[in-house]
């Protein structure tokens, strides 16, 4: 597609709430007549990032741009975009026809004529009350409310109260609409139906759909593109198959549709090492380097227990309509396999995956680590917001600590600790979480939680919006507050600069 | 369903009137009075409407009952206005500001009359101010105005909070979705808080006893100097009639309106 | 400057703070003052040392629980009559105990005055009797509000629970109906007890002077012009308002009481 079908830039936005971040460095471009969906979990910045798009919120920093004009900081009256809001928010003390008309009646359109010196000039005048009839109607008839018009609003069904509110936002005609979970109050079969009338009238309208969804199905079937949004921070842009196919990362293979996540080693050209057994696949990364691996569970095959590469067990089955979803463990990690053949829980069996079909990503996360730590006068290492107990001597090899706490390296000299900057790392399966807040040196919250086969993968963030990754076999939910302590024997140290300057 | 013995209905039934007559006993004994000349209570010396006559020919009386309208309405519309904006501006603002809005709202709330009048009076003797009708207008502010935050407050409540953005979103600006939007859906509770403001200034002592410039009487103060040492003059009898006939129009006003809403159609035709 | 909504609370705060928050701080200072404006503790050690002025605040206790006490025991069954379903059905007979609030308090008040004079009870010579009768026909519809709209909201299942579950009628009223109403019961009595020690002009007309309660000893005490102890006793009103209000709060989350809801 060519530049200029670019109808909304958003150029490094980044917006805070009370000194949380909760959109960070957006960068996205939407092409005319798309429809964009914004998907992420609740709180992850989707609705903020469309607030900001239509006026609502003002972004800290940065550029949303509008056919090239920057109206980042315009408010929201005057920004040619309308939106479908969550719960409707439609007038209670109008009517139908009059909550439609309300935005018609406040527009100005410009037109032409010529002054009494025979010039033409532009001149700007409010529609008249035939026009705004003629458009109502059209608007009620696109969503099919032809006889509503005196209907008192709060008289309607949920579903027909949805029509209303898009029917007030289409008759401005606006660039863009922008809809924010329009459908999450409706029951299942009426968002269906929904779906694929919005779906229907962005073909018939042409114009541009920004749409904020947490329901992965829902942006899977109506999109046209796709913005994983988690945190904040897109995780990925791309077409409903791209999404599914590729996805970026683990988080976004967890969040899209159900799938395997586990932790592998590259050992080989296009040889990657998970579930105990080496997998031909088609991704090259470094030899060695620890990857995640995800797999869905479509595209495992199972044969007889010694015609596949590795040997599993069914230790669960759960019919969903069209194929069985079956849980297998090989070893001590579970397999989640979709098939359409029915076996009985409790068989042996063996797996294959194509090795095309072995998503290989980069690792987000392969252990803490903390740049900006340092030694404090009791020989704590201080990061994250907490001082931890730590053992200082490792940061010289064979180095001791005298009767008052001062540093003696082998060769006899004398350092105090006091403010040493470090590098602290420590491995993610060493950091221990505990639901008595008590126990440990800070708290925080779970706000990212993903099963990789044998174990979750936990990012609790504290107060101060510091993250510690957490491998765990246990079961947390998303948005506990739990406590973080750490070994210390398990925080490695590493000193930043020379000691020199710190001898006494 | 038992039917319960009659004799429970009978009984509840009569405390509830024997109750009802004794709290209306005292004003139906000065209305009864109203209609004969007698200048004591109590002694009927045949019907006549003398009182009326009087009550209407009492100049400083007379003048009494407008000041009371006069400050009743005044401060009812100074409260209205300020509290309306109050509760609106809190409303939409952050949770910390709410807070310290609302505990400092309640304050007037619990107060005690007498305390609030003095604490006016102390500040307006401090400032070397006299009392006109200004300071007089001001305590009764102070008496009425969180009541018209708090009945306004849970009309905003119970509104879609979307509606007002809903409006900048259709090109509204700020004041227009304000005056057109979230005004027509709060507007129950300020029409209650200005009914609410009215009675409780229309029916105050204290704090206008305090604050009042002394050449300035309202019905309560003008009775007050009267009664600590007489009988009530025989014309308020007849003004207590007319008070009376005037509430109760406004209890039936009020009851036939809720009726009228709770039963009105749903469905409202166009044009 | 861009429009906020929050601006618009602008003139409803700068009036809350100068006409009710700066005046309390005025008191406070009268209170630790003497005349000349010299800081003391003088009126507090003389409010304490004067039995006079202890006997007032205790005496005006006793009529404000006396006053509580009684208007709950006829404003209780009251409300339960009006709230049950079998015995009223209309909002218009709640209005009608409501309604006497909204005649003049003065004229109310000395009407009751003549008449019981008139039946032969004389203000004069009964003046406790005269004005504990004022104070009661005052405060009851204030009592029978908050009680009846606790009993409206309250769950007729769990009293038939109650009953289905063996308990008698006494048992249900005290161990279910009561603790149930205890809200109501709770911002009732608040909206007796502290207007009541704080009332003046109720004791005044009805006592002819006799009874002095703590409201009209403040008033007496300003009437002379002396500020300063004036406002030291405001301020312990004030006080005594507080922890009225902590301790009913304790109890029941209705904030406003029955007073907001009378239209």
């Amino acid at each position: 597609m060519e530049k200029n079908d670019v109808i909304l830039e958003l150029i490094n936005v980044n917006k805070s709430f009370d000194g949380s971040i909760v959109v960070e460095n957006l960068n996205l471009s939407v092409q005319k007549g798309e429809f964009v969906t914004f998907l992420g979990p609740s709180g992850c910045g989707k609705t903020t990032t469309l607030r900001m798009i239509a006026g609502l919120e003002m972004p800290d920093s940065g550029q949303i741009l509008l056919n090239g004009m920057d109206i980042a900081q315009l408010p929201p009256h005057k920004r040619p975009l309308n939106t479908v809001f969550q719960r409707y928010a439609l007038f209670p003390h109008l009517d139908v026809y009059d909550n439609i008309a309300f935005g018609l009646k406040l527009k100005k359109v410009s037109y032409q004529t010529t002054n009494k010196q025979g010039n033409v000039i532009t001149k700007t005048r409010k529609y008249t009350k035939d026009e705004i009839d003629a458009k109502v109607k059209k608007a009620l008839k696109i969503v099919d409310l032809e006889s509503f018009e005196c209907r008192n609003v709060t008289t309607l069904s949920g579903g027909q109260q949805q029509r209303v509110a898009i029917a007030r936002a289409i008759v401005n005609e606006p660039e863009i609409l922008l809809l924010d979970e329009p459908l999450g109050a409706l029951d299942l079969k009426m968002r269906k139906e929904m779906q694929l009338e919005l779906k229907e009238m962005h073909k018939k309208l042409g114009i541009t759909f920004i749409y904020v969804t947490h329901d992965q199905e829902e942006a899977l079937t109506m999109s046209d593109r796709i913005v994983v949004i988690e945190d904040g921070v897109i995780q990925q842009i791309g077409t409903p198959l791209d999404i599914y196919n590729e996805p970026a990362n683990a988080f976004v293979a967890d969040f899209i549709g159900e799938s395997n996540i586990y932790v592998g080693t590259m050992i080989g050209p296009q040889k990657v090492r998970f579930l105990g057994t080496t997998w031909d696949c088609v991704d090259d990364f470094e030899i060695n380097e620890k990857v995640d691996v995800v797999v869905r569970p479509e595209d495992i095959i199972i044969h007889s227990p010694n015609e596949g590469k590795v040997k599993a067990k069914i230790v669960n089955k759960i019919f969903k309509g069209i194929h069985y979803q079956f849980t297998a463990m090989v070893g001590n990690n579970e397999v989640l396999i979709q098939s359409t053949v029915d076996h009985p829980v409790g068989q042996d069996i063996s797996l294959t995956i194509e090795p095309d079909l072995i998503q290989i990503m980069k690792r987000e996360y392969t252990a803490n680590i903390y740049e900006d730590a340092y030694i404090n006068k009791n020989n704590e290492v201080v990061f994250a917001g907490a001082s931890w107990a730590c053992d200082v001597t490792q940061l010289v090899e064979g180095a001791t600590l005298d009767e008052k706490g001062y540093f003696i390296t082998p060769n006899g000299k004398k350092y105090d600790l006091d403010d040493i900057d470090v590098i602290a790392t420590i491995d993610m399966k060493d950091i221990e979480i505990s639901d008595n807040l008590e126990e440990g040196n800070i708290t925080g919250q779970i706000i990212q939680m993903v099963w990789k086969g044998d174990h979750y993968q936990l990012i609790i963030r504290t107060e101060d919006e510091e993250d510690f990754i957490v491998d765990t076999e246990w079961t947390w939910n998303e948005s506990d507050t739990v406590s973080i302590s750490i070994d210390s024997s398990k925080i490695k140290l590493k000193l930043k600069a020379d000691l020199s300057k710190y001898e006494i | 369903m038992v039917k319960r013995p009659n004799t429970r209905k009978i009984v509840a039934k009569s405390y509830l009137y024997l109750i009802l007559f004794l709290m209306y006993l005292p004003i139906l004994v000065l209305i009864v009075f109203s209609f004969t000349k007698s200048v004591e209570l109590g002694v009927w010396t045949g019907f006549s409407l003398q009182l009326y006559k009087d009550l209407f020919a009492n100049d400083s009386l007379m003048k009494a009952i407008g000041n009371t309208v006069l400050i009743a309405f005044v401060s009812a519309v100074v409260s209205t206005l300020l509290g309306t904006m109050g509760a609106v501006g809190t409303f939409y603002a952050r949770r910390r500001y709410k807070k310290a809005v609302e505990t400092a709202t309640q304050l007037p709330v619990v107060n005690a009359e007498i305390v609030m009048a003095l604490s006016l009076a102390v500040l307006f003797k401090s400032l070397n101010l006299s009392y006109t009708f200004w300071t007089l207008l001001i305590g009764h502010v102070v008496l009425t105005v969180a009541f018209v935050y708090l009945n306004v407050k849970p009309k905003l409540v119970q509104m879609d909070a979307s509606i007002y953005e809903a409006a900048l979103d259709l090109g509204a600006t700020p004041w227009y979705a304000l005056f057109k939007v979230v005004l027509p859906e709060i507007l129950p509770g300020i029409f209650s808080g200005f009914l609410l403001s009215i009675t409780l200034s229309l029916d105050d002592f204290v704090i206008t006893q305090y604050l009042k410039e002394p050449s300035f009487e309202t019905i309560s103060t003008y009775i007050q100097k009267i009664v600590v040492k007489h009988p009530i003059p025989p014309e308020v009898r007849a003004l207590s009639t007319i008070l009376f006939l005037v509430v109760l129009g406004a209890v039936i006003a009020i009851t036939v309106y809720n009726n009228k809403k709770a039963t009105k159609v749903a469905t409202m035709r166009r044009k | 400057m861009k429009f906020k909504r929050k601006y618009l609370s602008f003139p409803y705060v700068l009036f809350l703070i100068c006409f009710i928050i700066i005046p309390v701080f005025f008191i406070i200072y009268y209170a630790f003052t003497n005349k000349g404006g010299a800081f003391t503790f003088d009126n507090l050690l003389k409010f304490f040392s004067d039995s006079t002025n202890v006997n007032v605040l205790l005496i005006s206790f006793v009529y404000a629980i006396l006053n509580t006490v009684i208007c709950l025991l006829i404003g209780y069954p009251l409300a339960m009559i009006l709230a049950n379903k079998n015995y009223n059905r209309s909002s218009v007979m709640v209005m009608l105990f409501v309604m006497p609030m909204w005649i003049n308090f003065i004229i109310r008040t000395s009407a009751t005055r003549d008449v019981l004079n008139w039946i032969g009870i004389s203000t004069g010579a009964n003046s406790g009797l005269t004005t504990m009768i004022g104070l009661v026909y005052n405060y009851l519809p204030f009592v029978i509000l908050p009680l009846y709209s606790t009993m409206l909201k309250m769950d007729k299942s769990q009293i038939e629970a109650s009953a289905d579950l063996g308990a008698n009628r006494f048992v249900t009223f005290f161990k279910v109906i009561i603790p149930m109403t205890m809200p109501g019961i709770v911002s009732a009595a608040t909206m007796v007890f502290m207007p009541t020690l704080s009332s003046y002009v109720i004791s005044d007309i009805l006592s002819e002077y006799n009874v002095v309660l703590f409201g009209s000893y403040i008033d007496l005490y300003f009437n002379q012009a002396d500020w300063n102890f004036g406002s030291l006793m405001a301020l312990i009103m004030l006080l005594l308002i507080g922890i009225s209000v902590f301790i009913s709060r304790k109890f029941s989350k209705d904030e406003t009481g029955g007073r907001t809801s009378l239209w």
